[in-house]
């Protein structure tokens, strides 16, 4: 261990001993963070910036503020299938707002995220309490969201959007994260959510067996207006035997729509010296069709609820990812405690297995049902450059 | 008669842990806590990001939720 080390990990203990002292909980470092992000996959490019500060205005009281824009051009396939091509842009603005009193903490945000067709407001409230000697913290949270659906029938450039619907989503969540071990720390979240209105995409729909050219036509999704899904993760950290960690996921999804998914999740992060650390992750989620999707229905209105949305197909993915943060400020400089800068890159490989592939593949050689199905690749690049202060 | 029995027990039960009758002791005590406090065993390092990837995740997967805060929009496209 160098003298570096030792001396950081002095002040960790120190930190630790002086707030143990005042028996009561602190709130995190101030911080800033600017922020840019690109997708590219499926016939999408998305490119995001954002901008972060988050400031302590006293020892118990910290607010925070982000902005958020997304670009996105293209569109994936199913949109692409109906030949419009589409550019938009979402801006997203929260506040949050946190109080800390003993051991409990005290979270109120806002979110506003607008986009041409799609405008979303959430509020939310949240609670965390560390207890029994601070090995135990229990948080509690609520949010409701009202969401303005829309489609656009005009073009990128004059755009024409008609409302469609409004969609209201109530989500409750529990979370435990327990001290184990002095090496080890495990954690249990669960959250139920609920939507009630208009929750299918305008921009997707189904297809159904007829005797036009093609084979088939195109109409309309119909989804149920109501929809409630539960999700359970559990997590566990565990630091190795040198200065390391590994991180293991798992998290079971089932709704009221019959779909059921399965996320595994496993995490290496590994530091040198103060400067640096690397983290590598892979990804597996695997999840089960809507009752009430189809890739292709016999004939028009064969049922009350249709959908053909990727998104409610059977479908798998698998992610590797790697992330490198260098600090350069390891020790701070006047007002800064810490400067880093991270840049973080995933591979998503998506497998549909009962969503096919119509916009390459059709007719005289695929007929309708026997088209290959849809599969594509995604990257994922994130930078971002954080100071504490 | 069963049912008022485990209702009586779990009241008593429940009265004795609210008063600090069963105190528990922390088994790992705050100087043991050096590595945990290490940002490697942070849950989340950078909120942004992961609220970022989730984001992504939930704009093309059926599954939602329980992972932590993400972002909102449609993800229509």
């Amino acid at each position: 261990m160098t003298h570096r080390q030792l001396l950081a990990r002095a002040a960790i203990i120190t930190a630790l001993l002086l707030i143990r002292s005042t028996n009561a909980d602190v709130l995190p470092d101030n911080r800033a963070d600017v922020f840019y992000s690109k997708y590219s996959g499926g016939g999408m490019d998305i490119t995001g910036y954002s901008a972060t500060a988050r400031a302590k205005v006293t020892e118990n009281f910290a607010l925070e503020a982000n902005y958020f824009i997304d670009k996105v051009s293209g569109a994936s396939v199913d949109v692409l299938s109906q030949a419009s091509v589409i550019k938009d842009e979402r801006k997203q603005k929260s506040g949050t707002l946190e109080y800390l009193h003993d051991k409990t903490t005290y979270t109120a945000s806002y979110m506003t995220s607008a986009e041409r067709d799609y405008i979303s407001d959430t509020a939310s409230l949240a609670l965390s309490q560390t207890m029994f000697g601070d090995l135990t913290t229990i948080s509690l949270g609520f949010s409701n969201t009202h969401n303005k659906v829309g489609i656009n029938n005009g073009t990128a450039d004059k755009p024409n959007v008609a409302w469609v619907g409004h969609a209201l989503t109530k989500a409750y969540s529990a979370g435990l994260s327990q001290i184990i071990t002095k090496n080890f720390i495990a954690g249990l979240n669960l959250q139920v959510i609920t939507d009630a209105g208009y929750l299918a995409n305008p921009y997707r729909s189904i297809r159904y067996l007829d005797g036009s050219a093609k084979g088939y036509s195109l109409a309309s999704q119909m989804y149920p207006e109501t929809h409630t899904s539960t999700a359970i993760q559990v997590q566990a950290k565990y630091y190795l035997p040198y200065r390391a960690s590994v991180t293991g996921v798992y998290r079971y999804f089932n709704d009221t729509w019959g779909v059921k998914g399965n996320t595994y999740e496993l995490d290496y992060t590994h530091p040198i010296s103060n400067k640096w650390i690397f983290e590598g992750r892979a990804r597996f989620y695997k999840q089960s069709a809507a009752t009430f999707y189809s890739d292709l229905f016999p004939f028009a209105a064969s049922q009350n609820f249709t959908a053909r949305d990727q998104n409610l197909a059977a479908l798998d993915n698998t992610t590797i990812g790697g992330k490198v943060t260098y600090a350069f400020l390891p020790d701070g400089w006047r007002i800064f405690k810490r400067g880093t800068v991270t840049a973080d890159v995933s591979r998503i490989r998506f497998n549909y297995l009962d969503f096919r592939d119509i916009k390459d593949f059709g007719p005289p050689q695929y007929k309708p049902g026997a088209e290959p199905l849809y599969q594509f690749s995604a990257m994922v690049y994130q930078a971002y450059v954080s100071i504490y202060f | 008669m069963r049912l008022r029995h485990i209702l009586v027990l779990s009241a008593l039960a429940g009265t004795v842990l609210l008063s600090g009758g069963c105190s528990i002791q922390p088994w790992v005590k705050p100087y043991e806590r050096d590595r945990l406090a290490d940002p490697i065993m942070a849950w989340d390092r950078d909120a942004i990001s992961s609220a970022y990837l989730d984001h992504i995740r939930e704009s093309r997967e059926g599954s939602r939720g329980a992972t932590g805060g993400a972002g909102g929009g449609c993800g229509c496209n």
